[in-house]
């Protein structure tokens, strides 16, 4: 299916998504690394910062809500209905995140930013098994 | 105190998501989608958010520690090892699969989508997975606070 290209509501969110990782490092020098914060979440346990992670997610959890308050619209999303595959992507992500130590944001975002050499590696390859994934899904195995 | 700093933060983090388009999983999946429906928004995302990530860190880091810790816990590790490559290569195919990775995913949990409820348990358990392994076999994956995320 087809979804409007949106590059000024698009970067918009983007530099707020740069300033809560800019934010997060002026008030507790963390890196915004999302699979982090989550798996955090996860015992075995590290740190004492357990709460502070909890608030972080339910944070990301009440953003729509409050989107839908402050506009008037609901936020718009087409999801696979497909549960296995979901349930096999859910898999993928939350071990390769934590293996790899980043996802998106911490990689992504936070380590592009910082110039990081792991993360440029990161990067560069997940985005390169991920084209490959949607050309095999969509041109390959389906049409 | 920060409890409501980082409620807020993550709060900042999803309206992002929400209002770049990120939270709907058909935006990153055509993003993917070279040959066929492409849709080049996510490369503004990235772009706005490494900008203002790229800049506003430089200036933080002129400060000796941050507001609420008494210092940076910034990545200190700089080899490129099998993890670093196998880990983010099994995440692009889970993200390619679902057009959701870890940030969008549990902003869009609330929605209620079938796929993002069967989504956001299975990524958990693959996190769990991937700490309980990193934990026995020899160096961690994750040793810093929050996640040692670079």
């Amino acid at each position: 299916m087809m979804t409007e290209f949106t590059p000024l509501s698009s970067f918009v969110g983007g530099a707020m998504i740069g300033l809560a990782a800019v934010l997060l490092m002026l008030g507790e020098g963390r890196i915004a690394g999302v699979s982090g914060i989550a798996s955090g979440l996860l015992p075995p346990y590290g740190d004492g910062e357990w709460l502070q992670r909890l608030a972080f997610v339910l944070g990301l959890v009440a953003a729509p809500f409050a989107f839908a308050l402050a506009t008037g619209e609901a936020v718009q999303q087409t999801v696979s209905s497909n549960i296995l595959m979901m349930i096999a992507a859910g898999l993928l992500v939350g071990f390769g995140s934590v293996m790899g130590s980043g996802c998106t944001s911490g990689h992504g975002v936070c380590g592009l930013a910082r110039l990081s050499p792991r993360s440029l590696v990161a990067t560069l390859i997940f985005m390169a098994t991920a084209f490959l994934t949607v050309f095999a899904v969509r041109h390959v195995v389906g049409g | 105190m920060r409890l409501i700093f980082n409620f807020g933060i993550g709060l900042l983090f999803g309206l992002g998501l929400v209002i770049s388009g990120m939270a709907n999983p058909a935006k990153i999946i055509n993003f993917l989608d070279l040959a066929g429906t492409w849709d080049p928004s996510l490369a503004f995302v990235m772009g706005g958010a490494v900008i203002v990530t790229f800049i506003g860190y430089r200036l933080v880091w002129t400060r000796g520690q941050p507001l609420l810790s008494a210092k940076f816990h910034l990545p200190t590790r700089t080899d490129i090892d099998a993890r670093l490559i196998g880990g983010p290569a099994l995440f692009g195919v889970g993200w390619g699969l679902s057009g959701f990775c870890p940030g969008p995913a549990l902003t869009a949990f609330g929605l209620g989508a079938t796929g993002t409820l069967a989504f956001v348990p299975a990524m958990f358990a693959g996190m769990w997975a991937a700490k309980v392994i990193s934990t026995r076999g020899g160096a961690p994956a994750v040793t810093s606070p929050r996640g040692q995320v670079t």
